[in-house]
Parts: structure tokens; sequence; C-alpha cells
């Protein structure tokens, strides 16, 4: 073993996915240990936490038997083989129901896995259930899911964030060694900071949307939650690539994530942008962040100012361009062909209302007004089309700031985890939690949190990086120099059983 | 003479949805068959499943391409597709994927034979669209059930919309500039064109105005035209609706109506206040698509000779008439079959009429498809036939018999005239005795001849004809006839 190496054995639940699948390759633990070991925490765990809206035990452990067997015929495996994944419930799974935490698909049962779960699958990761999200993934807490809110496994008495909520707290709290969320507007990247984990949020088209049910498809995009930077390249290079099925995957060939991925920081452009240490950001982040930044300055980095004029209207451009979209990809629950249906015994119309008056939550049911506002004849250009300029502007400003520096550096969330209930009543206070993240999907590029320190109140800090459209290999590498040298993603939440 | 719209002018403008004639659907990969089992072609993208995601069909895009270079469009080097929002239950993602600001294709024409004239009208645009599916109403013992069904088998069919500019001024214009558009869609190959099928739909915008007046007046839109003849009794019925109106010192009201092919009128669908706020933009689920000119060129290359220079060509350089010209290239596969006949033969007019008559007549009794024509009758065949008769070998009257009979058998004619012994009698010493008889049997009718009634000879011919079962020379009858009986 080497010296670097835990001396004590570590539970399954604590493990990372690189280090459970050597463990299960090298035959020291075996699949099915591995995710019984995660079902037996979930019991404990879950009732605190609520990560979770279903459960498969059954396939699960079939299929981490199936990984045993080959392991023991000595065939090869997958390079997440025997891996306990959770998958974010708005990811489409062949015969598993997939709810978007709505009351509107409640019961919906896909004959179809999303692109993204087929790889993980083929990869040899073992799904373990569904996460809890907000309604259409439309929130910043999982407030907003119609199943109730899952918790911080840090503090169960705050969110986990959102809209990836479920993930990241499972993950987190040890149900889940890894987890697959989507991130429209920093859905990912939020609730890992909040949770203290690993979230990568893809260059747009990095990763097939085919099977993830749309909430703003210019801006959606699937990405791994994890326990590190390691694992965060595993799990994306088995879900990145081009797909036949989905014309907006890139056909920009997938590079080895893993092969630069401890060449540091020496010579690395680090970019930080002034706009996102404005007031208003919690001091306790503002000062983690910069620390943060010292120690990549330390590791060989060169730091330079940035400017990005036009963040402070990316949450208004977002909160035109992701509900109009999503007026329109959320018009086919309609209860004509699945889904809820209510209101049927008064006409075609009553059946339109009724069901969809009844299906979604109010902050989609807002969120489908503002759209379809912003898209009316008369509105249009005043709203969606000034959108679409400022969401040009965003993308200059970046494509500006890496002509000087390869990766820009910034908080990922203004606040830490909040309490339940907090914000709740108050949608545009909610919004402006994604402050920091939307303006990367407006650009469509890769970023990732990763934790940096913790608040006086024991809350994760999340430290964000952002790179060039297909550059994540970068991204990568920097968040990995960072972890090197630092020990916060090795904490794990001591409150829960 | 007064027009029959009197100081009145109609300006029409036509929207016609055609569906191109590709294997599987515009976005997915299900089969595009008229006909099957209702939703036995769909699945979940063609049925709005969440998380499905359109990839367009490059065949279908390419159809709509050559559609367009085939009415002289101007075809966009990039294109893209945009979404259009409503709820109904035919249309599973409560929008359809459809072009809005960035049509395939824009500002083409298409010349038409009017009566008398030639019908030019403009091309605004040709866009490519997804169809939607079809509901269903069951009937249940007390009437009308209280339920419907959707057949999903149309939803995501390829469809072109073709947009003229209000250049068609009467209902016969339009009926020309239809009947063009249905021949040269179906001579490239892009669609069936079966109203049918559904495979052809169009709606009219409709208005009229005092002659000579420069501003269009208000418009109607009419709907659920579905088939030529209606189109025109619409387009009748609507502008004499709108003249009366006028003329009460009424305003035409702008307005989407539909055509009641059993009442005979148009009646309200829904005002424009009603009209839908589609709220289209840009489906961020497509790319935007691009084609270099050098693609457009080899579609272009593919085109097939248009059917107005066909018929040029058929009556300059074959010396058909208009008329024949005009039957013969109605259909691409007669055409084709006509020319394959006119290239082993002198005298194309003579084929011409062997086609257009006796063959045509023929395949409409045997049901036989054009395209299967050459295949069933060789046109050496038919030349051998013509040039029987021609050569005088056979009567005329035979020669259609002897060809329903190679249409038959599949024997060659000349086999056919020699087994069954149906060459012409053309000698005199052999057809004398048959007229005597013919005379002696219809006294009444050589008494009608004498006494001046000149048609009578027509029916004494005839007589003769049917005693030679039609292989006797008729010009020789017809003076033997007249020998007898004194001319
Ligand atoms: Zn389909």
């Amino acid at each position: 073993m080497p010296p670097s190496a835990p001396t004590a054995p570590t539970a399954p639940t604590e493990l990372t996915a690189h280090a459970l699948r050597a463990a299960i390759v090298a035959r020291r633990l075996s699949a099915r240990e591995a995710a019984e070991a995660h079902f037996a925490r979930m019991e404990r765990v879950e009732p605190q936490v609520k990560a979770y809206l279903t459960t498969c035990r059954e396939p699960a452990l079939a299929a981490a038997d199936a990984i045993d067997a080959r392991i023991a015929r000595g065939e090869s495996v997958g390079p997440l083989a025997g891996v306990p994944v959770a998958l974010k419930d708005n990811l489409c799974t062949r015969g598993v129901r997939t709810t978007c935490s709505s009351r509107i698909l409640e019961h919906f049962v896909p004959t179809y896995d999303a692109t993204a779960v087929e790889r993980l699958r083929a990869a040899g990761a073992v799904t373990l259930g569904k996460t809890n999200l907000d309604e259409f993934a439309m929130g910043s807490s999982t407030e907003n899911s119609a199943y109730g809110p899952s918790l911080n496994p840090w503090d169960v008495t705050r969110v986990p964030g959102g809209s990836s909520g479920g993930s990241a707290a499972a993950v987190a709290a040890g149900t889940a060694v890894a987890a697959l969320g989507s991130d429209t507007g920093g859905s990912i990247r939020q609730p890992a900071a909040l949770c203290g984990i690993v979230g990568l949020k893809p260059t747009y088209g990095r990763v097939s949307r085919f099977g993830l049910v749309a909430f703003a498809s210019s801006l959606d995009q699937i990405g791994p939650l994890t326990r590190d930077v390691r694992d965060s390249a595993l799990m994306l290079q088995a879900i990145a690539g081009p797909d036949p099925h989905d014309s907006t995957s890139a056909a920009a060939d997938v590079p080895d994530f893993a092969r630069d991925l401890e060449a540091g920081v020496k010579g690395l452009r680090l970019g930080i942008p002034k706009e996102y240490f404005a007031p208003g950001t919690d001091p306790e982040i503002t000062r983690a962040v910069e620390a943060a930044i010292d120690v990549l300055r330390r590791a060989g980095a060169e730091v330079r100012a940035v400017s990005l004029p036009h963040t402070d209207y990316g949450i208004a451009a977002y909160y035109v361009v992701a509900p109009a979209e999503a007026s329109s990809n959320l018009a086919r629950y309609d209860g004509v062909r699945y889904g809820l249906r209510a209101g049927a015994e008064g006409g075609l119309l009553a059946m339109y209302k009724e069901s969809r008056r009844r299906g979604f939550g109010r902050e989609v049911a807002r969120r489908i007004m503002l759209g379809t506002f912003a898209l009316s004849s008369g509105y249009y250009d005043a709203y969606y089309n000034q959108a679409l300029r400022v969401r040009r502007l965003i993308k200059r400003d970046f494509d500006n700031a890496f002509a000087e520096v390869d990766v820009v550096v910034c908080p990922t969330s203004p606040i830490p985890a909040f309490k339940v209930g907090e914000k709740a009543a108050d949608p545009l206070q909610m919004y402006l939690a994604d402050v920091f993240t939307v303006c990367l999907n407006m650009a469509g590029l890769p970023g990732i949190s990763i934790p940096c320190g913790f608040t006086s109140g024991n809350l994760p800090i999340g430290l964000q990086l952002i790179g060039r459209p297909f550059d994540e290999p970068t991204v990568l590498r920097a968040a990995r120099a960072y972890e090197r040298e630092t020990d916060w993603h090795e904490r794990r939440p001591a409150g829960l059983a | 003479m007064s027009h029959p719209l009197g100081e009145y002018e109609l300006v029409i403008g036509l929207e016609t949805h055609v569906q191109l004639k590709t294997a599987t659907k515009l976005f997915c990969g299900c089969a595009t068959r008229f006909g099957a089992e209702p939703n036995s072609q769909v699945c979940p993208i063609c049925t709005g499943m969440p998380g499905m995601l359109p990839v367009l069909n490059r065949h279908a895009y390419e159809l709509g391409v050559r559609a367009a270079l085939a009415l002289h469009c101007e075809i966009a080097p990039f294109t893209k597709f945009d979404r259009k929002n409503y709820f109904y239950p035919d249309l599973p993602k409560s929008y359809q994927i459809s072009q809005f600001d960035v049509p395939i294709s824009k500002n083409g024409w298409l010349e038409a034979a009017g009566e008398g004239h030639t019908v030019r009208v403009r091309i605004h645009r040709a866009h490519l669209e997804e169809d939607a599916g079809k509901l269903l109403h069951p009937e249940s013992p007390v009437g009308r059930a209280d339920y419907s069904l959707v057949d999903f088998n149309r939803s995501g069919v390829p469809l072109l919309e073709i947009v003229t500019e209000p250049d068609l001024t009467t209902p016969a214009d339009a009926h020309a500039y239809l009947t063009e558009l249905k021949q040269v869609l179906q001579y490239t190959g892009i669609s069936d064109c079966d109203m049918e099928k559904g495979s052809l739909r169009c709606d009219a915008n409709v208005s009229v105005r005092l002659r000579g007046a420069t501003v269009l007046g208000t418009k109607t839109e009419i709907k659920n035209l579905n088939s030529f003849k209606f189109i025109v009794k619409a387009l009748e019925h609507e502008s004499e609706r709108q003249i009366r109106v006028l003329e009460g010192g009424g305003r035409v009201v702008q307005e989407t109506r539909l055509w009641d092919p059993v009442v005979g009128e148009t009646r309200v669908m829904r005002s424009k206040e009603e009209a839908h706020d589609y709220r289209s933009f840009p489906d961020p689920d497509l790319q935007p698509f691009v084609i270099t000119a050098e693609e457009v060129e080899r579609i272009r290359r593919t085109l097939p000779e248009m059917p107005a220079a066909r018929r040029r060509r058929f009556v300059e350089s074959s010396g058909l008439t208009e008329r024949d010209a005009e039957i013969l290239t109605a259909d691409r596969a007669i055409a084709d079959y006509f020319e394959a006949c006119a290239a082993l033969h002198a005298a194309p007019k003579l084929l011409a009429n062997w086609v257009i008559g006796e063959l045509r007549k023929e395949m409409n009794e045997r049901h036989l498809e054009a395209e299967s024509l050459a295949e069933k009758l060789p046109p050496a065949r038919l030349v051998e036939l013509a040039r029987l008769v021609e050569d005088g070998k056979i009567t005329r009257l035979v020669g259609k018999d002897v060809l329903a009979e190679v249409l038959t058998s599949g024997a060659a004619a000349g086999r056919i005239v020699a087994d069954k012994g149906l060459a012409q009698i053309a000698d005199a010493g052999a057809l004398e005795p048959l007229v005597d008889k013919v005379i002696a049997a219809n006294g009444k009718t050589v008494a009608d001849y004498r006494a001046g009634k000149k048609p009578a000879l027509a029916a004494l011919i005839g007589q003769v004809m049917r005693e030679t079962k039609g292989k006797a020379n008729a010009p020789l009858v017809t003076k033997l006839l007249q020998d007898r009986l004194g001319a």
C-alpha cells in the first residue's frame, strides 16, 4: 500500500468512485456489498435528508451481482464498475417512474433511458434510485418539489440547494457515491457548493440531453455531482460525447479528462472578475474564495483581474430566456396522452386548465406565465429578443476574458445553505441565488464548483472555476490542483446517524 | 361585355401543404405509410413524450429543396426551425415545429396554362413543417360518443408549405395554378399530391377590391378545401359574398372561414380577435441548418424537365396540339412512355393518338398504373401495332381489339393478327357479296339514304364492318356502297 493511503478501512459509503471501483476490481469489496451498504445507510439517513424520491433496490442489486460475476470470471469491467450512483428524477429511466418532482408526472414511467443514464450503466455504474429536485428543475432549494424538500446533510434545518438538491444531498450524506444532475442556471454547481461536494456543468453540447426532461433546452446540461475532482472527470468521461439522438450534442472529440488532471496550475492564468466580488455576497464566502485564489497562486498560477461587465444583466435575461423555453417545453403536459388528467368531464378546455392547474406547482406556473408573456406578440422584441442580445453580450464578455486568461475563478453562490422556508416566500430573493452561475449557462461554458471552506456555522462554501467552451480538461486540472493542496473535500457531515 | 364580378376584381393567394414522399417522418424514424392501423407508426418522439428530441430527416430537407428549385425559388444557405405554440389534442408537444423567419426557400414563381393565357404566380416562400395527428370521433349507439380518439400516425409527417403572392385573380386561374403545381411536384417525385390521402391540402386567402384600386381589400382565409373543385366553388362563393357585403355598404371582416361542401358555403371559423398568438420562437432543440451552393447544384442537376417545358417541346418539335401535349404531360410516367415510343417511330402524332385514345381507355379499364405501363406494354409493341394499322395490314378498328389482346396475353401484335386471321380485307371481290347482303337486309335504311338522309350510309358501313368483324377496309366499303346505291 502506498504510504498516503488511509490505514483504517473506510466504509463503502465514504469512498470516492475511483477508490470504490479499485476496491471492487481488486475484490476487496463486492459490488453487491457496496450497493447494500448504501441501501442500509439510506434506511438510517433518508428520514433526515429525504434525497430520494424512488429507490430501485432489486434492479440495483441485480446489476451489482452482474458486475461481481464478470469480475469473478476475469472479464473486463467498465470504468464505473460497481459504483453506486443516484439520478436526478428529471432523467428518464426505462421502467422506473420519472416524476420531475411534479404532480403532473407522478405516475409517469418512461419506456426509454436517457442517453447519459444508458452510458452510465454501460460504464458499470449501479443506479440506486431517483433523487428529488425542484419541480421541473425550477428552483434553487428543492423546496419547489411536489413531494417535499430535501435537506442539507450538514444541517438538516437547511436546504441542500437546487434544483439538483436531492443528488447533492445523497452524495454528501453517503447514500450515493456520485450522482447525475442537470444545470440550467446553476442547478448542479449551487447545490454542490451548499452540500460541500464537487459539481460540474459541462460545456453546452458536451453531454446529450436526450432523455433529460427539458426545462430550458438551450441552457440545460447534464453533469456529475461527486466527492472529488477525479470522480468528476471519471463520470464526465462516461457520459460525454456526441449522440445522434440529440442535434445539439457537439460533434467535438471527447478528450481523456484524466490525462492532465495532475498537471498542476503552474503558468495557468486565472482571471478574477471584479463583478463577482460585489457587495451582497456573504463576507465569509468572499474571504474563503480569496483564500482559495491564494492557494492557487502559491501553486504557480498567475492571477489577473478580468471584467465581465454584463454580469448584472445575467439574471434578468436568464429569467426571460429560461421561462420562455419552459413555457413551450412544458406545454406537452396537457393530460391527453400521459400524466395527470383532471376535469375531463368539463370538455377539452376544462381538461387542459384543470390538469395543468392541479399538476403544476406555483413556481412552475409562475415561470410558464412569465415565459408565455415574454413570447407574446407585441412583447417578443422587448423581452425575448432583448434577452438574446444580452446573452450575446455575456458570451462576448467571456470571449474577451478568455483571450487573456485560461480559467475564471469566483464564488459559486453568494450565500451558504439557507433555512428551509427562509426564501420560499420571496421568489426574487431565490432567483438571486443563481447570480454567479447563470451567466455560464447563457454562454454555454463549462464550470465546476469545488469545496473551498466552511462558514463559522460549519456550512460548506463553493469555489467556481469557469473555462473556455469544451475546455473541461483545464477546468478539471485547476480544480484538482486546488484539491491537492486542501482537504475540504474529505470532510463529511457529522450530524447524521 | 360585362365582367362576372362587375366593377370588382378578385385577389387570391394560396397556401398549399404537400406531404413529402419520404419513408420516415420529419424528426423521427417512424414510417409514413398511409392507411396503417391507428397509432402503429408512432414512437416517443412523435407522441411528445418527456425528454424526447427531434432530429431532422435529411432526405425530407433535400426533397423540400428540390421542390423549391422546381418552383424557381432561392434556397436559403442557412435555415432554422421554429416552434408554433398552441394547444390541441392532435398536437402532442403542444407546439408544431415549422419555419418562421428563415424558411428553406423564397421568391420563386410558377407558370401555368390558363384558359387562353399564361398564369404566372410568384411564390412567396416554401418551408418545411411537421404534420399533426388526427382526431377520430367514434360513434356510439346513441350518436356521437362522449370521447374522441387521437391517431398519431400522421404526427411528424413532413410537409412543405408553399405560399403564393396574391397574384391570382380568378378561380379558374387558381385551378390552373394548382393543377400545374401538382404536376410539378409529382414530376419531381416530391409528393404524391393525393388529396384523398391528405397529401395535398390547400387554404386560400381571398379579398376583393374595385378594379384598378392599388390597395388590397380586407382578406378572409378559407380552410378545408380538399378538392380542386371545392376550391373553385369556395372562391366563387366567397368573392360573391364579399362583394355583397361591400355593395350593401358593409365592410369585410378579417377572419378565418371554413368551406362547407355540403351546404356549398363558407362560414366563420374564428375571427381575427380569436386568432391564435402562436408565440413563435426558434426551436432550441434543432441547430440552424446549412446547405452549400454545391449541394444545391447537386440537387438542381437531378431535376427532370418540368411539365411546362415538356409541353412546349411536344408542341414545337413533335407537332402535337396544345391539348394533346397537355394530356400526355399530365402524368410524368405517361409522358416518358410516349417519348420512348416516339423514339422508335417517325410520326409522333400517330402514337400520341394511340396513347391518348385507346391506351388510356384500356389503362382505365384495367386499372393499369402509368408506372408499370412500359413493363406491361413495351414501347416496341405499341409501335408495331401502330405500324400494322398505318401499313393497312389491319384496320384501325381491329387494331383496338389487338391492343386489348396484346395487353391481356402479352403476345406481339403481328402474331395475334396472324393467329386470329385479323388481316384487313381490302379486296373488292371479297367484300361485294357482303355489301349486297347488307343492302338487301336493310331496306328501310337504304330508303332513308336514297331519300337524302346521308348519315344512313354510316349505319350501312357499320353493318358491313360487323359482318367482317371490323376487318374490312372502310374506305373501300364506303366506295362499294356508294356505287351500289348510286350516290
Ligand atoms: Zn416517431
